[in-house]
């Protein structure tokens, strides 16, 4: 296969394989060869944020990410939020505040909250609203997201105390 | 007296009418086990890609396709000739026009669909489409609405050239399409030649695009064998889609599946028929595989679902105290080059004549014009009823007008002219009978919860200081819901909808609707009112829509019509299940149907409490040969509900903006939002969709528009360019209601999630204006993005600090 290549990488925890063409970008690669539909396409310019995934800690907007960068790397899309049966507390966030509508730009939020909260685990309203401004809603008005990553937030900090 | 604490749990248990309860929708969202259309993936499954024109007007020469079809992968490359053999090349469309599905030698609007690559996958097809070579001569194009009709002009449509009507009324220049008008001319004209004050305005509604995350896109797959053709499809209207295609195709309708499944937005992007659908049918049918067609985003925003384009003049005829007298609109529509514009067919300008708004108008008249531009094909209601957010922002821009020119209180001309809550159900001057409103009330709620005396007290004090403070206030009505069959069809069809409910035996229940949710909540909403209406809990009643095997006939989902026609479907079948449970009950209670009254979930014989059926007892027996002499098994009923009037939301909202004279940015300090949709279902849902609406009114407010240049190049046609908000930049969202039900909907329920984009884009733009009102500014065009608003500053010589 000319012209192709290997890249191994884990995504949600489990090593996986990929013989791509360099150009292959990563959104492609979830969604077409590794049944990991969770990140949508919205826009060609990386900035709508509906493909935004995690890669090696930091948000990416996979529609602009090669595959062939991906090689080693630990990638993680909303399908790798819920562990054992149980939803992350933005997953239970978003249901209780009412923080979706259509759905579509949902995987794309809560995997780029997920980041803010690894980050900065007490943001206030308006570091919400920055760090979420990458990833566009035509539904919600936003304002109900902020309420959802304010739930989980928290949630999770009374679950450390 | 208080209900019981026994009443109190068995209400509570049903989550029914008025409860914010947790939508039903979001466990697969939250997961990203959604459903959407690239989500679906079949066996042998190709891709489309489009060859789209480079030009907005040109004649094609030639397409050579042979090196797109020696690449490795590539199936076919369809143009139009392919597709004559098949009378698909062309296409009628909802506008009474017919459009051009693949390019038939012009192309009349830039990136206009002139092939159809189909390959192995999206990358093939893409660098396909790139491969094969069209060569064109270019011809002057008409960009400007304004010059269409000018005796030079150039002919857009010489298909249609010598046709004297496109369905809409006789016309009188081939870029002309039709001219309707509604009211009474010389009775306004009078009216206007002795009023005591007059106000005129040209308004723009420009041109902007509903641009819903997810883009358009289907998979259309034909089985050879059977002849059974099925489409999935990001549809709000599955079930015309369908009756579409099979009129297109002369496949029968009961052969053609069409599936709506999740929807990542919509509104109103999503109603029409676009040609890449009907490619991708002729390709499956072709090839006998499936098909593929995703837009990109710069597909989406520059040929599929725009919106507006309205260019209009205003004028109000008013006594001195601003008592208005007459109306006189006027709108020159641009519908691009082919009239794809959604609209009901005796209703070419939708329904603009709502332009009356929330005033007792005694006399009006309106009339629109459409042309034909170089421009994309269409006019779809973007989060609106057809073209009522282009009649409310007239109205409500005109009333504000008028109150700067005789000098009064911009809510205090408001009161002067609202319908009064004893005027109700009020017949407008222009045809319609509003159902039910209380106005003043609603105005003066507003008003007290933003302090609105201290809101001018401190204007007052800013504009002493040469600050730029603005307040906007916003009282509009909505018409939605549609609608009356003798009022409202699409291609013949009447704009009903439907609901089919089956109880099963142990009491759970599945209803079907003609209607199509893309992110309304139906799965939660349509549950609680038939939990209400039947007694069982919403939980355990599954609602399904969008798959024309299944689901009734019906409209679907736009114009906010969900709720006020499949709503109340939902109501009216349910208690038609209802009906038949009480003769069962009494039945088994060896009681008169008289002696039962309903309780929450049960019948009870009047005078004896402790006698009861529930509703779950009945569903069981219901499917038992113990039941009243003659009646049948089951427990079942469909209604298809043609309602007898649309329905009038209204609201009263104000805004306050702060704007920086020297950088033209406009800060939005407070927006509240007091809206009115009759009896709320969800009330989580409707704030839900007030946020959103409000947003978008927003996004078009300070920033929307497809900009063109003179030869009818778009200027911004991706997210790079068209203005959607951030969570950053979105202001805080204060909501309020009233409640005034609708007296002829069956739970008098009216429709919510258009009214906050229909009534914010006025009350936006109204509080900008006010910001330079006592600057002698009359009138600012959207959108108020910072460099225009910086424009007006400069024009009035007030960019400059003091001391440079």
């Amino acid at each position: 296969m000319a012209n192709k290549h290997t890249v191994s990488f884990k995504l949600n925890g489990n090593d996986v394989d990929v013989v791509v063409e360099a150009r292959e970008l990563l959104i492609h690669t979830l969604r077409e060869r590794l049944a990991t539909t969770g990140p949508h396409i919205g826009c060609e310019t990386t900035h709508c944020g509906a493909c935004t995934v995690d890669l090696d800690g930091a948000s990416v907007k996979s529609c602009t990410v090669l595959t062939v960068q991906c090689q080693d790397a630990e990638v993680l899309t909303i399908e790798g939020l819920e562990q054992n049966g149980e939803l992350h507390a933005l997953q239970e966030g978003f249901t209780q505040e009412h923080g979706l509508q259509c759905g579509y730009c949902t995987p794309g939020m809560i995997t780029r909250a997920y980041r803010l909260l690894q980050e900065n685990p007490n943001p206030s309203e308006e570091d919400i609203r920055y760090w979420m401004a990458g990833n566009l809603c035509r539904c919600t008005g936003y304002q109900n997201i902020v309420k959802a990553v304010q739930f989980a937030a928290e949630k999770l900090s009374s679950a450390q105390a | 007296m208080a209900a019981s604490p026994d009443l109190i749990e068995r209400e509570a248990a049903l989550q029914g009418l008025g409860v914010s309860r947790l939508r039903k929708e979001d466990a697969r969202f939250i997961r990203g086990q959604g459903t959407f259309i690239d989500d679906i993936k079949l066996p042998g499954m190709l891709f489309g890609a489009m060859v789209r024109s480079p030009y907005a007007h040109a004649r094609i020469k030639s397409i050579n396709k042979d090196k797109a079809l020696a690449m490795p992968g590539v199936t076919a490359v369809l143009v139009a000739d392919d597709l004559r053999p098949l009378g698909l090349h062309w296409m009628p469309t909802i506008g009474g026009d017919t459009q051009a599905v693949l390019a038939d030698e012009k192309v009349c609007f830039q990136m206009q669909e002139v092939a159809m690559v189909i390959a192995s996958d999206r990358y093939t097809a893409a660098d396909a489409a790139d491969m094969v070579e069209v060569e064109y001569e270019e011809l002057p194009a008409i960009v400007d609405p304004h010059k269409a009709m000018d005796d030079d002009a150039p002919i857009i449509r010489e298909d249609i050239a010598d046709k004297d009507e496109v369905s809409h009324g006789p016309r009188t220049h081939p870029n002309h399409i039709f001219t309707w008008e509604a009211g009474d001319k010389d009775a306004t004209d009078a009216v206007f030649d002795n009023a005591a004050v007059t106000v005129k305005e040209e308004i723009l509604n420009p041109r902007v695009h509903p641009c819903p995350i997810e883009t358009c896109g289907c998979v259309a797959s034909f089985d050879k064998v059977t002849g059974q053709l099925t489409v999935n499809v990001t549809s709000q209207v599955p079930h015309l889609f369908r009756t579409v295609l099979a009129m297109l195709s002369g496949i029968p309708e009961s052969k053609i599946r069409v599936i709506s499944g999740d929807i990542g937005g919509g509104f109103g992007n999503k109603v029409p028929i676009y040609p890449g659908y009907v490619i991708a049918v002729v390709a499956s049918i072709v090839t006998g595989l499936p098909i593929k067609w995703i837009e990109s985003r710069i597909e989406n925003i520059s040929t599929t679902g725009f919106a507006r384009d309205y260019h209009g003049i205003g004028e109000l005829a008013a006594d001195k105290d601003g008592r208005i007298k007459a109306l006189r609109f006027f709108a020159l529509a641009d519908h691009g080059a082919f009239n794809s514009h959604v609209s009901a067919t005796k209703l070419p300008a939708g329904l603009f004549s709502i332009c009356t708004g929330s005033y007792d108008i005694p006399t009006a008249y309106c009339r629109v014009d459409a042309v034909y531009t170089n421009k994309a094909p269409g006019g779809v209601a973007y989060r609106c009823s057809l073209r009522v957010t282009e009649a409310v922002y007239l109205i409500e821009r005109m009333i504000d007008i008028l109150a700067l020119k005789v000098g009064v209180d911009k809510a205090e001309i408001r009161r002067r002219n609202f319908i009064k809550e004893d005027m109700f159900p009020y017949n407008t001057s222009l045809g319609w009978t509003v159902d039910s409103g209380s106005y003043h009330n609603a105005l003066d709620k507003v008003l007290k919860a933003v302090d609105y005396e201290g809101l001018l007290k401190e204007q007052a004090e800013k504009r002493a200081n040469g600050e730029l403070m603005g307040i906007g206030i916003s009282t509009f009505t909505e018409i939605v819901g549609a609608g009356p069959t003798k009022v409202c069809d699409i291609l013949g069809i009447g704009l009903f909808d439907s609901c089919e409910i089956r109880v099963n035996p142990t009491g759970s229940a599945i209803a079907r609707f003609g209607t199509m949710s893309q992110g309304q909540g139906h799965a939660t909403t349509y549950a609680q009112i038939i939990a209400t209406e039947l007694g069982l809990p919403s939980d355990e009643i599954q609602i399904e829509e969008g798959d024309t095997d299944t689901a009734p006939y019906g409209a679907g989902t736009w114009g906010s019509r969900s709720t006020p026609v499949g709503g109340a479907a939902a109501a009216l079948a349910a208690r038609k299940i209802r009906a038949k449970a009480q003769k069962i009950a009494a039945h088994l209670l060896e009681v008169g149907e008289a002696d039962l009254e309903w309780e929450i979930d049960r019948f009870k014989v009047k005078g004896n409490p402790t006698q009861t059926k529930t509703m779950k007892e009945i569903a069981m027996v219901a499917h038992t040969g113990d039941l009243p002499e003659g009646m049948q098994q089951g427990l079942d009923a469909s209604e298809y509900y043609d309602p007898p009037n649309l329905t009038f939301p209204f609201g009263a909202y104000v805004c306050v903006v702060d704007i920086d004279r020297f950088t033209g940015e406009t800060k939005v300090r407070r927006f509240y939002a007091l809206d009115d949709c009759g009896t709320r279902i969800n009330p989580m849902i409707i704030e839900g969709q007030i946020h959103g609406g409000l947003t978008e009114a927003f996004a078009v407010a300070f920033g929307q528009e497809i900009p063109f240049d003179e030869n009818g190049n778009h200027l911004g046609n991706s997210l790079m360019d068209y203005f959607i908000p951030t969570s950053f930049e979105t202001p805080h969202w204060e909501t309020d209601e009233t409640v005034t039900p609708s007296p002829h909907h069956p739970i008098g329920a009216k429709g919510v999630a258009e009214s906050p984009h229909v009534g914010g884009i006025p009350c936006f733009s109204n509080a900008v204006v006010d910001a330079f009102a006592h600057l002698g500014v009359t009138h600012m065009d959207m959108p108020h993005s910072a460099y225009r608003v910086w424009q007006q500053c400069k024009a009035l010589g007030i960019d400059k600090h003091a001391d440079t």
